[in-house]
C-alpha cells in the first residue's frame, strides 16, 4: 500500500515515457495510414497510360514530424516545455537546411518545428500547465478583449485615416499594394455583414456565399442585359440579395444549431448549382464576361478615350491619364461600403432589434418569455446580412469584370466564417485583424499562395487552442450610467444610446 | 377572475404532460403551485405562455382567451415570466438586461420602472454595470424577477425563484415577492419545490401530481394537511 501512496507524487515528476512513446507512436500510425495513399502513391499520366510514381521519402519525412510534433506535444503537457522550446526550434532551422524531397514538407517542417516551439514557449512563460482552467482563461481573454476594445476607440479613427492615405503614401500606392487592400477590405466588409448574423445573432450562417453570389450575377445580369449603371444596380443588389435572405429565412429560421447551420449550407450549394446549371439565364459555367466597370458616380468615366457624350475622369480633373485611378476608386468604393456596414453594426447593437438580436445569441427561451418575436428578429438578422454580402458581390463583379458559379464556391463561405470566428465573434476590429492575417498575408508572400490553407488551418489550431472565442472576444456594453446610476439618469443613458460609442 | 386555465391538456410529442388542468387565480393574489420534479409545473407556466401550445382546454386571461395566441403576443399582454433557471443574459451588464425586460414597454415609463426594481433590489443598483454572468445565484433571481417586472406585468409567474440558493437568499427573495404584491399590487403566480416557504408566503395554493391538481386550498389549509406534509414538508424545511 505504501508503495501505491508513493506513486501519483512520483508519476507527476517523472515522465511516464512509455506512455509517451505510445501515444507518439499511435499518432504516427495514423498518419502513415493517411498518408501512404495520399502522399505515397501517385498516379502519372504516361502516354495515355496510367502509371503509379511512389513517393516515399515523404512519407517518412511527414510521419516523423507527426511522431515528433506528438512527441512534443505531450512533453509540454507532462511538464516539460523547455526542451521541447528548443526542440521545436532544432526542427524548425533543420527543416530549413537539410535537403528534403520537397518543399511542402519543408514549409510543413518548419512551420511544425515553429508552431511547436510557441506552444512550449507560451506554456513557459505562462508558467501554468497547458490544461489551465478554462473559465480563467476565458476571463483573462476577455481582458484582452476588454483592453483591445478599448484601444479600438482610439486606433481605429488612426487606421481609418491609415486607410483613407493608403493611396498616396509612397511605398504602398502602387497599384499591387492597392489591389491586395481592396481584396482584404472585401473580406472585411463580409466578414463585418456575416458578423451580424453569426457573432450578433448567434446564428451559425455557412451559406453566406449565396447572397454574395446572387448579389455579383444581379448586378452582372442588370449591367450586361439592360445595361443598367452600377449606381441603379448596386442597391438592387442589396435588395434582390435580401429578397433572397427573406425567402430562404423563413423555412430556415425555424430550425436551429447545427439544422440551421447544414441547411444554409445546403442553401449556399443549391444557389451556386442553380448558377451552374440554368445556363440560358447565368451563362452556366462559362461565367458573365465583360461586365462594365463603374462609373465616377455617373459623373465621368475612367477610359483613356470616353465615347460619345461622356467625359474622362482625368479630364474632369485635369489629370494625366492613368490606369491607377480606377483602382484607387474601386478602393476607396469598398472602404466606403465597408464602413456602412461597421457604422450600421455599431448603430443597430444599440437599438431595440440589435440589443435583441444579442440577447437571442445568448438565451432563446428568455427571449421568449421576454415576448421578442424571434423568427422576426432572426429574419431581420439574416436579411440584412444577406442585403451586405449582396452589395459586396455587386462589387466583386464590377471589379473583376468577369464572374462564374466558380468564385462562389463552399470554401468562400469558409473562409468569411474563418474571418468572423478568428476574430472573435462579434468583434468589429477583430473581424479586420483576421481578414488582414487570412487575405492579406498569403497575398502579400505569393509564393505561399498554395500553403493558404495549411496556413488556414494551423492559424485556426492555434486560435483554438488559445483564444477558443476568437483573438478579440469581448462584448462592450452599449449602454451605462454614469454617477450613482439614479433613474434619470438612466433616462439619458438611454436616450444617449443611439450615438456612437466606438 | 384574472387567469382561468381550464381542462387543460399539453403534450410533448405523444406523452402528457398535462392532463386536465384546472386553475384559477384572482386579482390582487400569490397563488404557488407545488409538485415534485416532474410533475408538470414547468410545463403548465409555459402552456399559460403559450409554447407548448395546449391540445385541449382553454387558458383566459382577464377575460381574454390566449389559447392559440402566438407566444410573443401573451408577453406583450401583462404576462411576464421568470422562467426556470433564471436565463438571464449572461454576457449583457444587468442594466441591459433590465432594458430587455422593458422592449416591448413603453420608453416613457422605463426611468420609473427601473428605479422601481432598482429600489426592491437594490444590489441590482450597485452591480448595474456589472456581467449577468458574473453575478451571484440569488443576484441573477433577482435580475430575472427584475427583468420580468420591467414590462409592468399584472401576472408575474416564477418558475422555482429558490432553486439552488441559499436559505438566507431564498428568505430574502420571498419577502420581495411579497412586496411586489402588496405594495405594487402584482399578481403573483409562483412555482415552487420549496413547499413550506411557498405555501407560508402564498393566499392560496395547488398541488399537482403528474399533470394533474390533486389538491387545493388555502396555503394555511396545505400547509396543515397530513398529505401535503408528509410528500412535500418531509424532514423539516
Ligand atoms: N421539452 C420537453 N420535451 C419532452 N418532454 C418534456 C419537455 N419538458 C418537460 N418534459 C416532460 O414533461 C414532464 C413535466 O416536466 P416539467 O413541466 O418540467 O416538470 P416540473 O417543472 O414540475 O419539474 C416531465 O416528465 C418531463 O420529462
Ligand atoms: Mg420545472
Amino acid at each position: 500500500m505504501a508503495v501505491l501512496a508513493a506513486e501519483p507524487g512520483a508519476a507527476a515528476r517523472g515522465v511516464d515515457w512509455r506512455h509517451v512513446l505510445k501515444e507518439s507512436a499511435l499518432a504516427a500510425f495514423i498518419a502513415l495510414m493517411l498518408t501512404i495513399t495520399m502522399v505515397g502513391l501517385r498516379t502519372l499520366d504516361s502516354g495515355g497510360s496510367l502509371i503509379i510514381e511512389t513517393r516515399f521519402p515523404e512519407v517518412a519525412v511527414a510521419v516523423l514530424l507527426v511522431f515528433l510534433g506528438r512527441f512534443g506535444l505531450v512533453l509540454t503537457r507532462e511538464g516539460m516545455p523547455l526542451p521541447v522550446l528548443i526542440g521545436g526550434v532544432v526542427v524548425a532551422a533543420a527543416g530549413l537546411f537539410l535537403p528534403l524531397p520537397a518543399t511542402v514538407l519543408r514549409v510543413m517542417t518548419v512551420a511544425g518545428g515553429i508552431i511547436l516551439a510557441l506552444r512550449a514557449g507560451w506554456v513557459l512563460w505562462r508558467h501554468s500547465a497547458v490544461t489551465a482552467d478554462r473559465e480563467a482563461r476565458d476571463l483573462a481573454m476577455d481582458r484582452v478583449g476588454a483592453s483591445v476594445q478599448r484601444v479600438t476607440r482610439y486606433v481605429a479613427p488612426l487606421a481609418i485615416a491609415f486607410a483613407v492615405a493608403l493611396p498616396f503614401i509612397p511605398g504602398l500606392n502602387d497599384r499591387s499594394s492597392i489591389d491586395i487592400a481592396t481584396l482584404v477590405l472585401m473580406y472585411v466588409m463580409l466578414g463585418w455583414g456575416l458578423n451580424i448574423i453569426v457573432g450578433l445573432a448567434g446564428l451559425l450562417d455557412l451559406g453566406y456565399v449565396a447572397f454574395y453570389a446572387v448579389g455579383a450575377y444581379s448586378y452582372a445580369l442588370l449591367a450586361t442585359t439592360f445595361g443598367w449603371s452600377f449606381w441603379l444596380c448596386l442597391p438592387l443588389a442589396g435588395v434582390f440579395a435580401a429578397s433572397a435572405g427573406l425567402i430562404l429565412g423563413f423555412p430556415v429560421l425555424r430550425l436551429r444549431g447545427d439544422y440551421f447551420a447544414i441547411v444554409t449550407l445546403g442553401f449556399g450549394e443549391i444557389i451556386r448549382v442553380i448558377l451552374l446549371n440554368w445556363y440560358d439565364f447565368t451563362n452556366g459555367p462559362d461565367g458573365i464576361s465583360s461586365i462594365p466597370r463603374p462609373s465616377f458616380f455617373g459623373l465621368a468615366t475612367f477610359t483613356r478615350r470616353p465615347g460619345e457624350g461622356d467625359t474622362a475622369f482625368h479630364d474632369l480633373f485635369g489629370l494625366d491619364y492613368s490606369t491607377v485611378h480606377r483602382v484607387i476608386f474601386l478602393y476607396y468604393l469598398i472602404l466606403a461600403l465597408a464602413l456602412i456596414v461597421n457604422f450600421f453594426s455599431l448603430r443597430v447593437r444599440k437599438l431595440p432589434i440589435g440589443r435583441s438580436w444579442e440577447a437571442l445569441r445568448e438565451d432563446d427561451i428568455a427571449c421568449q418569455a421576454l415576448g421578442i418575436n424571434r423568427r422576426n428578429i432572426k429574419l431581420a438578422a439574416f436579411t440584412f446580412s444577406a442585403m451586405f454580402g449582396g452589395i459586396a458581390g455587386s462589387f466583386f463583379a464590377t471589379r473583376q469584370g468577369f464572374i462564374s458559379p466558380e468564385s462562389f464556391t463552399f470554401i468562400e463561405s469558409a473562409v468569411i466564417l474563418a474571418i468572423v470566428v478568428l476574430g472573435g465573434l462579434g468583434s468589429q476590429a477583430g473581424v479586420v485583424l483576421a481578414a488582414l492575417l487570412l487575405i492579406g498575408m498569403p497575398e502579400v508572400l505569393r509564393e505561399l499562395e498554395q500553403y493558404r490553407m495549411l496556413a488556414f488551418g494551423g492559424a485556426m489550431v492555434l486560435i483554438m487552442l488559445w483564444r477558443p472565442r476568437g483573438l478579440l472576444a469581448h462584448r462592450d456594453p452599449t449602454v451605462t450610467l454614469h454617477g450613482g446610476g439614479r433613474g434619470a439618469k438612466a433616462g439619458e443613458a438611454v436616450a444617449a444610446a443611439g450615438a456612437p460609442a466606438q | 377572475m384574472l387567469l382561468n386555465v381550464a381542462g387543460v391538456h399539453t403534450y410533448y410529442g405523444s406523452i402528457a404532460a398535462l392532463r386536465g388542468v384546472d386553475l384559477t387565480i384572482e386579482k390582487g393574489e400569490i397563488v404557488t403551485l407545488i409538485g415534485a420534479n416532474g410533475a408538470g409545473k414547468s410545463t403548465l407556466l409555459m402552456t399559460i405562455c403559450g409554447n407548448p401550445k395546449a391540445r385541449q382546454g382553454q387558458v383566459t386571461f382577464d377575460g381574454h382567451e390566449l389559447t392559440g395566441m402566438p407566444t410573443f403576443e401573451i408577453m406583450r399582454n401583462g404576462i411576464a415570466q421568470a422562467p426556470e433557471g433564471r436565463r438571464i443574459f449572461p454576457r449583457m451588464t444587468v442594466l441591459e438586461n433590465l432594458q430587455m425586460g422593458a422592449l416591448n414597454g413603453d420608453p416613457e415609463n422605463f426611468d420609473e420602472d427601473l428605479r422601481r426594481v432598482f429600489d426592491l433590489f437594490p444590489r441590482l443598483r450597485e452591480r448595474q454595470g456589472q456581467r449577468g454572468g458574473t453575478l451571484s445565484g440569488g443576484e441573477q433571481q433577482m435580475l430575472a424577477i427584475g427583468r420580468a417586472l420591467m414590462s409592468r406585468p399584472r401576472l408575474l409567474l416564477l418558475d422555482e425563484p429558490s432553486l439552488g440558493l441559499a436559505p438566507m437568499i431564498v428568505k430574502q427573495i420571498f419577502e420581495v415577492i411579497r412586496e411586489i404584491n402588496k405594495q405594487q399590487g402584482v399578481t403573483v403566480f409562483l412555482v415552487e419545490q420549496n413547499a413550506y416557504h411557498a405555501l407560508r408566503l402564498a393566499d392560496r395554493g395547488y398541488v399537482m401530481v403528474t399533470g394533474q391538481i390533486t389538491m387545493s386550498g388555502s396555503g394555511r389549509e396545505l400547509l396543515a394537511d397530513p398529505e401535503v406534509r408528509a410528500a412535500y414538508l418531509e424532514g423539516g424545511h
